[in-house]
């Protein structure tokens, strides 16, 4: 488990550094924004780099959305400034701004046809239109739809819909593109598909790209850095592998992946004490001696079955088991005094050399690497 | 095992309770059944019959002999038919150029801009519905008329004929207008603005791209409602008309004055095609905007522009300041002791048995028909639109319920009177002995507004789960119990509404009942027109005063009754 979970950290580790030598892209410096008394975004700092892929991830309501539209223009913040290739653009109307959006709804005007609406920005340009058509020719290409170009917007799939958005949004060959929950419209199918045509496209194209979602697994199947927000806040920002294995707080812990928590009270920097049954973590804790704190572990770093003797070994009992496919997620009773729960995931290779029925006690291992502990 | 076993031992208990249960399943039928039967009988006698009779006299000459397509070959071979035929198709064609892109600003004010008092501007705006058509007309002649104050303004123009025609229908239009427009401006996808401004695209573009195409259906539908309203009006040209004939005036003329009823007939037959285009051309418009707009379209949030701002209330201002002088100078006049001599204030004209033998007669007439017209107008359109949305058997005969229902709204009311009358004076009808009273005012006003009341009642179950039936069948409750306990509740809102328009509408409106009333069954509007025929202005704007200050009065306490219901009983709703 532990040598795979490393493996898929390593090529993201490669692509946070690489990206990280770019030049910055987009610099927001400061940003509040206030509805009413409603405090949506709280001083947000953030770098962007050039070519990045980023995903402002979070739940609803968390100012994901807002920060977008500021990036944009579209709702100007209330504070701060953000800067666009090097340029102050915190007064400029989206116009002025460089950069290309899709919406979730599409927003494709209905009046008009595929190739009017993927054509529609460069009429503003007062480009010709022999050039305006070769243009809106190349585009419907590129997003696969040249033999649409004379429907209109009703007639497409949804999925076909979001291409002529992503069309339109291109067509200016903007520098930064502005993806605001752009597949959450979609059926699961038509999803994967387009998240894995508007990865390649992206690399292709090398654009920066600033995407909105409260889908995780699209975040990590997408991004090559996550910012994580919370009310208003960003929680923590880097690759999928770093907010996965190393989640700064127990927001992003439970919002991304799903993690067992309980409290623990401090004995010493890597010593925690569950009850009466003294506990050990990889994490340095920061905390006074004898204060409480929130610990978390992943289902899937439960070890179960395995004789009960090195650090960290407990035992308990099988409550109940759920069969999902790949893995089989195990509930137990841990036998301390305090009764907890947790649940543990085991593969479903793993699953077949052992017994395991409900009422049956087992050992257990909590691998002090993957105890986080949480202030 | 256990679901099993309780099954099993469940079932002779529900045997045992089965005889109840299952004759008041029957009896659910039954009444349903009989609420079908019945509804389809009211809409056969009040709506189908009359129309029916109206289309036969139009093929009959005057004693009634089969003649075939004669009478249309003699109408359209009369010069002065004709002329009224043209007179009212460039009438509505000048009057709807003028109102739409009036109406539209003021939507686009209410809907599009951050302007304030907009509650206060659309009001004002909606204020002639509550007025009979002929009180613009009225106060038209005070402003600009023989003795009128403005009268230097027409530079030697005249406003007896179609200029004043054209004014007083523009005023009295405008409302609709607006009322269509403001829905249509209301539906607008805010992304679709976002995405054209991050394209830097130019606010004309915008609008000409995004805006007008929004509201394309809108302002079809506006345009040819307003071209029925001007063409089947008649009060304002009675009014304000002089010796300019239009066809309502003359359906009137030959019906009333020549009892030509043949010639009636086929008037009210031209009326009804200019109305059943507008009709249809809305029908399918409705259908085409609903699937315009997407499911996930952001609803659009008008943002402060201090320039744009003060221009929208500048302009409504204006506008609202006409709407309101027009009725004010209606409602002053009828206190003017005596025009344009004695300008002290006084009740004088509302001494209305000074003025006709009536006296005041006809308000309690209209009164009363109006509240029996939103009483038993709402328990029948509502039951109605339930046995249609909600029954299930005797598919045939909901079907012509539904088709019935939809008929008035494509049947002008000038058409719907003078059906009534041929049908109620038929030798061969029993009704006959109703002509002239009450009730036949009543049930002819219920048919003539039937199918606004019915689409919104129709439109208020649809949104009930319909599972609230099969929910009280399972529980063994006569559905009637559901009805009244269940789904009469979750609507009351609704029934309110539908009782208001239907009081309003009885209470203002000429066109149909001036063919039907009696000798002691005048109403309040047609009295106006009466009052105005002799000479007596003043008068006529008491009266007309009299009906917009009820309309009004009953839209106001509906409003309050309105908070009160959703304040108090429907806590459920979660307010």
């Amino acid at each position: 488990m532990a040598s795979l979970q490393s493996a898929a950290d390593a090529p993201r580790e490669f692509v946070a550094d690489a990206t990280g030598a770019r030049p910055v892209h987009v610099s927001i410096v400061d940003v509040s924004k206030r509805f009413g008394v409603f405090q949506a975004l709280r001083s947000v700092n953030l770098n962007i780099h050039d070519g990045e892929f980023i995903c402002f991830l979070g739940p609803s309501g968390c100012g994901k959305t807002t920060l977008l539209r500021a990036i944009a223009g579209l709702d100007p913040q209330s504070e701060g400034a953000i800067f666009i290739g090097g340029r102050d653009v915190s007064r400029l109307p989206p116009a002025d701004r460089d950069f290309g959006i899709v919406f979730q709804s599409y927003a494709l005007f209905p009046n008009l046809t595929v190739a009017a609406n993927v054509g529609y920005g460069l009429v503003n340009r007062r480009m010709g239109r022999k050039a305006i058509d070769h243009r809106v020719a190349e585009l419907l290409e590129t997003v696969g739809l040249e033999d649409q170009a004379s429907k209109f917007p009703v007639q497409l799939s949804g999925g076909q819909q979001q291409r002529v958005a992503l069309a339109r949004a291109l067509a200016t060959s903007p520098s930064l593109l502005l993806l605001d929950e752009p597949l959450s419209a979609l059926d699961a199918r038509v999803r994967v598909r387009l998240r894995d045509e508007l990865k390649s496209l992206q690399r292709r194209l090398g654009l920066t790209t600033i995407m909105v979602t409260h889908d995780q697994e699209e975040a990590m199947g997408l991004a090559d850095r996550i910012v994580v927000m919370n009310r208003g806040e960003i929680e923590q920002v880097g690759s999928p592998g770093e907010v996965y294995t190393r989640p700064h707080s127990a927001f992003v812990a439970d919002f991304i992946g799903t993690m067992n928590f309980f409290d623990a009270e401090v004995v010493g920097t890597h010593q925690l004490r569950l009850g009466e049954t003294a506990l050990e973590t990889g994490d340095t804790i920061g905390a006074a001696k004898g204060a409480k704190v929130r610990v978390g572990i992943r289902p899937e770093e439960l070890r179960i079955g395995d004789a009960g003797s090195g650090t960290n070994a407990l035992s308990g009992q099988v409550r109940g088991i759920s069969f999902h496919g790949g893995f089989c997620r195990v509930t137990l009773l841990l036998d301390i005094e305090h009764p907890l729960e947790l649940a543990a995931d085991v593969p479903a290779q793993r699953l077949r050399g052992m017994t395991l029925a409900v009422g049956q006690p087992v050992a257990v291992t909590m691998p002090p690497e993957h105890v986080h502990v949480f202030g | 095992m256990v679901t099993a076993d309780t099954i099993a031992n469940a079932s002779p208990a529900g045997r045992a309770h089965g005889g109840p249960g299952r004759s008041s399943t029957l009896s659910d039928g039954f009444t349903l059944g009989l609420m079908t039967a019945l509804l389809l009988l009211w809409l056969l006698v009040t709506v189908a019959a009359p129309l029916a009779t109206l289309l036969v006299k139009s093929v009959q000459n005057n004693k009634g002999e089969f003649v075939g397509f004669a009478n249309y070959a003699t109408y359209f071979a009369t010069p002065t038919l004709v002329a009224s035929l043209s007179n009212s198709l460039w009438i509505a064609a000048v009057s709807t150029a003028i109102v739409i892109p009036l109406a539209f600003v003021y939507a686009y004010c209410l809907k599009r801009t951050c302007m304030p008092v907009k509650t206060l501007f659309l009001s004002i705006a909606l204020l002639p519905i509550f007025a009979p058509s002929l009180l613009s007309a009225v106060s038209l002649i005070y402003i600009f008329g023989n003795q009128g104050f403005l009268k230097s303004w027409l530079m030697g123009g005249e406003i007896y004929g179609p200029l004043g025609i054209v004014i007083a229908q523009v005023f009295y239009c405008f409302p609709h207008a607006v009322l269509i427009l403001t829905t249509a401006l209301a539906l607008a996808d805010q992304r679709l603005y976002e995405a054209a401004s991050a394209l830097g695209t130019s606010r004309l573009r915008t609008f000409l791209t995004v805006t007008l195409p929004g509201a394309k259906y809108g302002l079809i539908s506006a345009t040819f409602v307003i071209l029925t309203l001007v063409i089947t009006d008649f009060g304002i040209a009675k009014v304000i008309g002089g010796q300019f004939n239009v066809l309502a005036t003359d359906a009137y003329k030959q019906v009333v004055g020549q009892q030509n009823f043949a010639m009636g007939a086929v008037v009210g037959f031209v009326l009804l095609v200019p109305a059943l285009a507008a009709f249809v051309i809305d029908r399918i418009v409705q259908r085409r905007q609903v699937s315009l707009l997407s499911a996930r379209a952001v609803p659009l949030e008008p943002k402060p522009n201090t320039l744009g701002d003060t221009i929208a209330t500048v302009y409504c201002m204006l506008v609202g300041g006409l709407i309101v002088g027009v009725i004010g100078v209606a409602v002053w006049a009828s206190f003017v002791t005596y025009w344009p001599y004695n300008l002290t204030l006084s009740l004088k004209n509302y001494n209305f048995a000074e003025f006709e033998a009536a006296g005041w007669a006809p308000y309690w007439n209209s009164l009363l028909m109006s509240s029996i017209v939103a009483v038993l107008g709402t328990i029948v359109i509502f039951v109605g639109a339930y046995v249609v949305e909600k029954a299930r058997g005797l598919p045939a005969a909901r079907g012509v319920i539904q088709l019935l229902a939809m008929v008035p709204m494509a049947v002008p009311g000038l058409v719907i009177g003078l059906a009534y009358v041929f049908f109620i004076n038929a030798p061969w009808n029993p009704l006959g002995f109703l002509y002239g009273t009450i009730a036949v005012l009543a049930i002819n006003s219920i048919a003539h507004f039937y199918t606004v009341a019915h689409i919104t009642a129709a439109t208020a179950l649809k949104q009930i789960d319909p599972e609230f039936e099969s929910v009280g069948a399972s529980l063994k409750v006569p559905v009637h119990t559901t009805f009244l306990r269940v789904t009469v509740p979750i609507c009351t809102p609704t029934l309110l509404d539908i009782a208001v328009y239907l009081f309003v509408n009885a209470m203002t409106t000429v066109s149909a009942v001036i063919f039907l009333y009696g000798a002691h069954t005048k109403l309040a509007a047609i009295s106006i027109v009466h009052m105005d025929e002799a000479g007596m202005s003043a008068a006529a704007a008491a009266m007309a005063t009299l009906v917009l200050l009820t309309a009004l009065a009953v839209k106001l306490a509906h409003i309050g009754l309105d908070r009160l219901v959703f304040g108090k009983l429907q806590a459920w709703r979660g307010r």
